[in-house]
């Protein structure tokens, strides 16, 4: 019986094409279809395309000669971040996610908790907009060489830019989930009797989930960027610190290698939310 | 499917009391920005206790307005509803509520919708396991348990919502144009399948629609609206046999009382006799 039914009405573990299929990051599905890699050929494939692209680059690269400054050998790179990745890296890496831990972790809880409240009272949500739109729209590393005159070379300058750049991106996509209002299934839990707060924490709170799940992930990557780029202006470690220093050394395969973890880094944000919102929102999708 | 009647278990989790719910002199007023809607006026009714009573009549007539002053979920201009004697003025456990849509919550598999009103209530679900498993077998979706909804058709999902709605065991059931969207055929599944719940288990049963065929198969009793401001324009008994059958609804007797609420309808007072 389940299998016919699989058969025939589209489910949510699947890639289902109706009209909320849209391609967007809040459509889990529109970048992957179902399950990964279901067959030995497929992760064969997937493996020779990865190792063809990267090969041919290195060939590329030698046989035309390409300038290191330009572009250094991919196997440089790679033997950068094998040897050196225990002494020149990771003490960097641990700085970088630390900044990026402690500003999300603020930021992203301030966001939500200010988007549960402006869209429970309309009055407070005309009071804030403006300050949101501002924060969003101002490059936060701006503020990066003030903070650093207060602070000095510490992590704050850097943490303060991380939680004010990732915090409204949480905030704005948890309120456009928070709206995300169901008349219907209000006044069904109305009908059992269900205070505010219960109606909160089991109709509002999981309708809007799904968005927050995706605010939760730009704001970590808005986050990522944030530090990076405070990084780079102010203090003496973390991964941007370290792409301008290697620069300064004309050292490009460690410039390579950083920006490498940094990507790496960023998918890695992007798998933890997937897999969250294949958990907690894969009834929209 | 279970021998068992329903009913038998029904009884066990919990004795109905009389339930008698009275509507005396309610009008309601809509504030909207181009002014003032009178939606109700002067409703007078009364529901004795196992009745099947269809609320009918056009759009905007203001029948859904009128059921959900019933429960409570609205607030009525003036008048007043009463059940087992005491005035109606919010959400009230013995009150079930069926939707127009099957309204289950998408994130939430089948049972677990179904224990939504426990969750609420803060009841423990476990005692009323075994009745729910009946519910289910008894509307054929057992062995649906951990589905979600968006596996489920229109149909099953407004018989999951019917379970959700007996599994606490209201005195009396309040339905919404419940089989509005559904399509014609699992329409006359659902109206079959609502005859033998009603059959079974004796609830009080207020059911709104436009469908006067729907309203003549399910009721004892028709109460027909007049279009807005709503008012009663008349109140049909139906006498017809039961259990009715979808071929009842062809002969010439059921078609006759078709025709003469449509005049009802059409004229807005109680035809001619």
């Amino acid at each position: 019986m389940a299998d016919q039914l699989r058969d025939t009405i589209p489910t949510f573990d699947s890639k289902a094409a109706d009209e909320n299929d849209t391609v967007s990051i809040s459509n889990w599905s529109a970048l992957t279809s179902g399950n990964f890699a279901k067959s030995g050929s497929e992760i064969l494939a997937i493996i020779l395309v990865a190792v063809a692209v990267i090969g041919g680059l290195e060939i590329w690269v030698r046989a035309r000669n390409v300038k290191t400054y330009i572009l250094p050998r991919p196997s440089a790179v790679g033997s950068a971040l094998f040897h050196h990745f225990d002494d020149l890296f990771w003490p960097h890496v641990k700085v970088t996610l630390f900044e990026l831990g402690v500003g999300y972790a603020f930021g992203a809880v301030i966001g939500i908790l200010l988007a549960a409240v402006i869209t429970q009272v309309p009055f407070v949500e005309k009071i804030i907009t403006p300050y949101i739109l501002l924060l969003v729209t101002t490059p936060m590393m701006a503020l990066v060489p003030l903070l650093q005159l207060k602070y000095g070379f510490t992590s704050t300058p850097r943490i303060i830019p991380v939680a004010l750049a990732s915090g409204p991106m949480v905030m704005i996509n948890s309120a456009t989930g928070f709206r995300r209002t169901d008349l219907a299934k209000i006044a069904l839990a109305r009908s059992y009797g269900a205070s505010t707060l219960q109606i909160f924490r089991k109709v509002r709170f999981p309708l809007a989930l799904p968005m927050i799940i995706v605010g939760l992930m730009v704001g970590a990557i808005f986050g990522v960027l944030t530090a990076v780029g405070a990084e780079m202006v102010s203090g003496k470690d973390g991964l941007g610190n370290q792409i301008i220093y290697w620069q300064t050394f004309s050292k490009y395969n460690y410039v390579w290698s950083i920006i490498t973890i940094l990507a790496l880094i960023g998918i890695l944000i992007y798998v933890i939310f997937y897999q969250i919102g294949k958990r907690w929102a894969s009834w929209q999708a | 499917m279970s021998q068992t009647p329903v009913i038998d278990k029904i009884r066990k989790v919990g004795p109905s009391s009389a339930v008698a719910m009275q509507v005396r002199h309610v009008s309601k007023y809509y504030k909207t920005t181009t002014g003032s809607v009178h939606a109700l006026e002067d409703i007078n009714l009364e529901f004795t206790p196992g009745d099947f009573t269809c609320i009918l009549g056009p759009s905007g007539c203001g029948k859904t307005t009128l059921l959900w002053g019933l429960s409570g979920l609205h607030e009525l201009t003036s008048g007043e509803v009463t059940m087992n004697g005491t005035p109606v003025r919010g959400p009230r456990p013995e009150i079930g509520m069926i939707f127009q849509e099957a309204n289950l919550l998408p994130w939430r598999n089948l049972q677990k919708n179904i224990e939504f009103p426990f969750e609420i209530k803060k009841i423990d679900p476990k005692p009323y396991r075994a009745r729910i498993a009946d519910l289910l077998d008894e509307v054929g979706l057992a062995g649906f348990e951990t589905k979600f909804p968006r596996e489920l058709s229109g149909g099953m999902q407004q018989r999951a919502s019917i379970v959700r709605c007996l599994s606490y065991d209201p005195e009396l059931i309040l339905m919404d144009e419940p089989f509005g969207a559904l399509d014609a055929f699992t329409r006359d599944e659902m109206n079959l399948l609502i005859q033998k719940i009603w059959m079974e288990t004796g609830k009080t049963i207020i059911f709104v629609t436009h469908n006067v065929t729907e309203a003549i198969f399910l009721a004892n009793k028709v109460v027909v609206l007049t279009p807005r401001p709503g008012r009663v324009a008349h109140i049909f008994d139906i006498d017809l046999p039961r259990p009715r059958t979808i071929e009842q609804t062809y002969t010439p007797e059921f078609i006759k009382l078709v025709l003469e609420i449509k005049a009802t309808i059409l004229h807005g007072s109680s035809p001619a006799r």
